[in-house]
């Protein structure tokens, strides 16, 4: 499988040396340079010394991990149930359809439905709940930030348990195990690998959010994502900015690192 | 196998269709194989009566073609990057200075340019482009507040320093931008809003500080959405967003605060890498028309620097104080420089702390 | 696994989807309203979409922007798949860990640091920006959903599998399509689809890389928002979503006949040999 692979790497090779690398190459070394164009180590300085930017670090972060937290717990069990459907396939397909309208205007509507006049508020009114200051509040801002992100959860999750053979959960059951206990034991396992690519698909983007915390959080909070924005188009200090780019690669990095595959007992097949 | 390699087909028989759809489209069009009667306009999305498009194309046989850009940094970046020509753009008074200090812009040709009477002389031989070498006004307007009258009685809000009153608790949306938020507090002191004065900005960042408690959120243009929806009581924007939000709510209203405030020019350039001057001239010297300045005032809604257009719009509109206002308000107003990248930078950096730290 | 839901669970999925349409659904609402925006429903029109129909321009943009999502999408699922295998192929954890974090990259950097590195990029190379230079970019960013997608799918393959194929002879190519491919099916096709939500839904890097005469719908949309983004892009969002949705249950269906067709005759066979 040799020249199998080498096969393998020749357009993803050449993509990544193209399209990653050289980008990265870039971004490093723009952020060297301060907003007067003179070679610095003064962004970093800067990063690592004011409240600011690692204030920003850390609402990034928390806001990627409850996002993530938020749709996992929302998405594996709609990948389940879809499983479970007769035409799973055309659900499926339906989760990922409201994906192709734009997201701009899927955000205008949802201000429209969530405002003081929005027919969200005139349901709670009507349920007796009463009007509510949804809009500016973090739990809008989750919402909406998990809307976006749950397909991309469902869809690693729905394929990992599609491929789970029935005769596991049906053994696990014959041998007394409870529903919690299949689940835990054997489901959830056998679905892991799904899940974490789920995460990382969701975690990752979600560190660098932007637009989202400004439209609907009506930037209450700031996180790199918007300050690399910030300084790219308005301050045009494009060194700053790549900084913080560097920052967000840093910690994808270790990300990867923290939730990366163990080794497994199947993969040494090759060794021979 | 065969059903993977036979969507790949179908994929591409569905691109190779749809592309040729389009080229047939250009050609109805005639973009296609028209070579030099081009005429590449740069402009913020929505920007231009489709109309006045339709009748330049008619009237003079170019092609318009029309390509949009959503903030003046990004076009800038397109326009001094490269790869790219385009023959006209439409930045804002501080970009047109910048542009001019970066060597983007190309000088006009007075002897080619017709109808610059028609400009008012408020409006011409400003600081950012003095005798307007380079630019020509398209639409003006200024930094104001909205309000809902619903929430607000008016005359309530008459200065900038109202906002700070603690009636408007949690009540006020201010625009995302630097320049503007510290300039209400810098003209708000009577200090000027292109001050480099480090003694000044941080008196005006102390006294944001104490508006926070008001501020209910920091948007950009999605403001119009959100007022027109009557989420918020005040808000802090620009007059032709106001004129948007206006004329889809009737409870809004729109006021240019005391002492005094910004105003803001958007204008007519040529880059240097334009292709088609000729073109250029032609589109230049045809918004300069009194009747298609006037059309194109109706359609976007902003307010024209041209005075015989302006004359020629429904006496309501050309009474409104708030958006065509008298001579002595609009000598009272600021225009922005540009500040240059460090000072930029400091502005930014401080209202990054603004809005980082409040609540 | 086929047992019925519960009524709890059905309400669970309803409540799902009820959300993901909710906005779609208020969109294409409002591109029957007589108003010019989004707020206040102003009694019933066809305007909106007869002013869609006759702006050329528009249209123009809808279709260059499918045929960037189709075409970026496909090849961006050709390389990624090729780089999933090879990802799978590799044996070195280390080299593995660096490859994906690579690969990761494009994912994590906010679309304006990507456009604006692509475009330094592609004006340093000389490159003439236009559909060329906004369909590799969009290439570009859609291979690593795409790897991500297809990975499990090949971890979670059995192994023992592709021995079995090689102890009987099948070449390596024989593997891939007839063994490998087919196993892993599910994730191409998520990885497709996300691939075409990527393309259609980027604005930042397509703004960056485009040129002149080459627009796409997010560039059009994002650039209106300072004037209010008007009906007539409600009215296309609409037809853009039926359109979506007839294509998909099209597939569908068109799908499930071919396969119970194949079943059909697969029993006629049967028979016959009986």
């Amino acid at each position: 499988m040799k020249q199998g692979k080498l096969f393998y790497y020749i357009p993803y090779g050449l993509w990544i040396a193209l399209f990653v690398i050289a980008p990265v190459v870039l971004i490093v070394y723009q952020s060297f340079f301060n907003i007067a164009g003179h070679f610095t180590l003064s962004n970093y300085a800067t990063y690592f010394h004011s409240g600011v930017y690692l204030k920003m670090t850390f609402n990034s972060v928390w806001y990627a991990f409850l996002i993530t937290a938020i749709t996992l717990l929302i998405s594996y069990p709609t990948a389940y149930l879809l499983n479970q459907l007769k035409h799973k396939q055309l659900w499926l397909l339906l989760i990922i359809l409201p994906t192709w309208i734009n997201l701009l205007l899927k955000t205008y509507a949802f201000i429209g439905l969530l405002s003081r006049s929005g027919s969200v508020d005139s349901f709670l009114t009507f349920i007796g709940i009463g009007p509510k200051q949804l809009l500016f509040t973090d739990a809008s801002f989750l919402f909406v930030a998990t809307y976006i992100e749950i397909p991309f959860m469902i869809l690693p999750i729905y394929n990992a348990i599609a491929e789970l053979s029935p005769s596991y959960v049906n053994a696990s059951r014959d041998l007394g195990a409870s529903g919690w206990q299949t689940f835990s034991r054997v489901i959830f396992p056998l679905t892991l690998d799904g899940v974490k690519s789920g995460v990382q698909s969701v975690f990752i983007p979600s560190l660098s959010l932007f637009m989202i915390t400004r439209l609907i959080g009506g930037n209450r909070v700031i996180t790199l994502g918007t300050a690399i924005e910030q300084h790219f188009l308005v301050t045009q200090n494009w060194g700053m900015g790549s900084t913080i780019g560097v920052i967000l690669i840093v910690a994808m990095v270790i990300t990867m690192l923290l939730t990366g595959e163990r080794k497994k007992k199947g993969r040494t097949r090759h060794a021979k | 196998m065969k059903r993977l390699v036979s969507l790949v087909v179908v994929i591409l028989a569905v691109s190779l269709g749809l592309g040729l759809t389009a080229h047939h489209l250009q050609r109805v069009e005639g973009v296609v194989g028209s070579g030099n009667n081009v005429l590449n306009l740069y402009n913020w999305g929505d920007y231009i009566d489709p109309a006045l498009i339709t009748k330049f194309e008619h009237e003079t046989g170019y092609h318009v073609s029309y390509q949009t850009f959503d903030s003046n940094e990004s076009m800038y970046t397109k326009i001094k990057q490269g790869g790219t020509s385009y023959d006209l753009t439409v930045p804002s008074e501080y970009m047109v200075q910048r542009m001019k200090a970066d060597h983007l812009l190309r000088p006009l040709d007075k002897n080619r340019l017709t109808g610059m009477n028609n400009i008012s002389s408020q409006f011409k031989n400003l600081a950012f482009d003095p005798h307007n070498e380079y630019s020509v006004p398209y639409f003006w307007g200024t930094l104001g507040i909205v309000y809902n009258d619903k929430f607000v009685k008016k005359g309530e809000l008459t200065t900038w320093d109202d906002l700070w009153k603690p009636q408007f608790k949690d009540n006020i949306m201010l625009v995302d931008s630097s320049r503007d938020v510290l300039g209400l507090a810098l003209m708000s002191q009577g200090h000027s809003a292109n001050t480099h004065d480090q003694a000044q900005l941080d008196e005006a960042e102390q006294k944001l500080t104490k508006l926070t408690p008001n501020v209910k959120a920091v948007l950009d243009d999605e403001i119009m959405m959100y007022m027109e929806q009557n989420e918020s009581a005040v808000a802090v924007t620009y007059s032709g967003n106001a004129a948007e939000m206006i004329s889809n709510n009737s409870h809004l209203h729109y006021v240019i605060p005391k002492p005094s405030t910004n105003l803001w020019i958007d204008n007519l350039v040529i880059p240097k890498t334009a292709k088609h001057l000729k073109a250029a001239y032609a589109f230049i010297n045809f918004m300069n028309r009194p009747e298609n300045a006037k059309q194109n005032a109706e359609y976007v809604g902003y307010s024209t620097p041209n005075a015989p257009a302006e004359q020629l719009l429904p006496a309501d509109v050309r009474q409104d104080k708030e958006f065509y206002p008298s001579a002595s308000v609009i000598k009272d107003t600021q225009v922005y420089q540009d500040l240059g990248v460090k000072e930029t930078g400091t502005y930014n950096d401080l209202f990054l702390q603004f809005k980082m730290f409040r609540k | 696994m086929q047992s019925k839901l519960s009524g709890w669970s059905k309400a669970y999925l309803i409540i799902v989807f009820i959300i993901l349409y909710a906005p779609i659904l208020f969109l294409v609402m409002y591109s029957f309203s007589k108003g010019n925006t989004m707020s206040n429903f102003h009694g019933f029109t066809f305007d909106h979409y007869q002013t869609l129909f006759h702006d050329p321009r528009l249209i123009q943009i809808v279709l260059d922007t499918l045929i960037v999502a189709l075409l970026s999408s496909l090849f961006a699922t050709i390389i990624g798949t090729a780089g999933a295998l090879g990802v799978y192929e590799t044996r070195h954890r280390a080299i593995r860990q660096t490859v994906l974090s690579l690969n990761n990259i494009l994912m994590v950097s906010p679309d304006v640091i990507i456009g604006a590195s692509f475009l330094i990029f592609f004006t340093m190379l000389g490159l003439r920006l236009g559909f060329i230079s906004v369909l590799l970019s969009h290439i570009a960013f859609s291979i690593p959903i795409v790897v991500l997608l297809v990975l499990p799918k090949l971890n979670e393959m059995n192994a023992s599998m592709i021995d079995a194929a090689a102890d009987l002879g099948a070449n390596p190519w024989q593997t891939l399509t007839r063994v490998i491919l087919p196993a892993i099916m599910p994730g191409i096709f998520s990885g497709f689809l996300m691939a075409v939500t990527y393309s259609l839904d980027d604005f930042a890097v397509t703004f960056f890389v485009t040129g002149n005469g080459f627009s796409t719908l997010s560039v059009e949309i994002y650039s209106r928002a300072r004037q209010g983004v008007d009906l007539e892009i409600n009215a296309l969002s609409a037809l853009w979503f039926l359109v979506s949705l007839l294509l998909i249950a099209g597939y569908y269906f068109l799908e499930q006949y071919n396969q119970g067709r194949k079943t059909k005759n697969r029993q006629q066979v049967e028979a016959v040999i009986k």
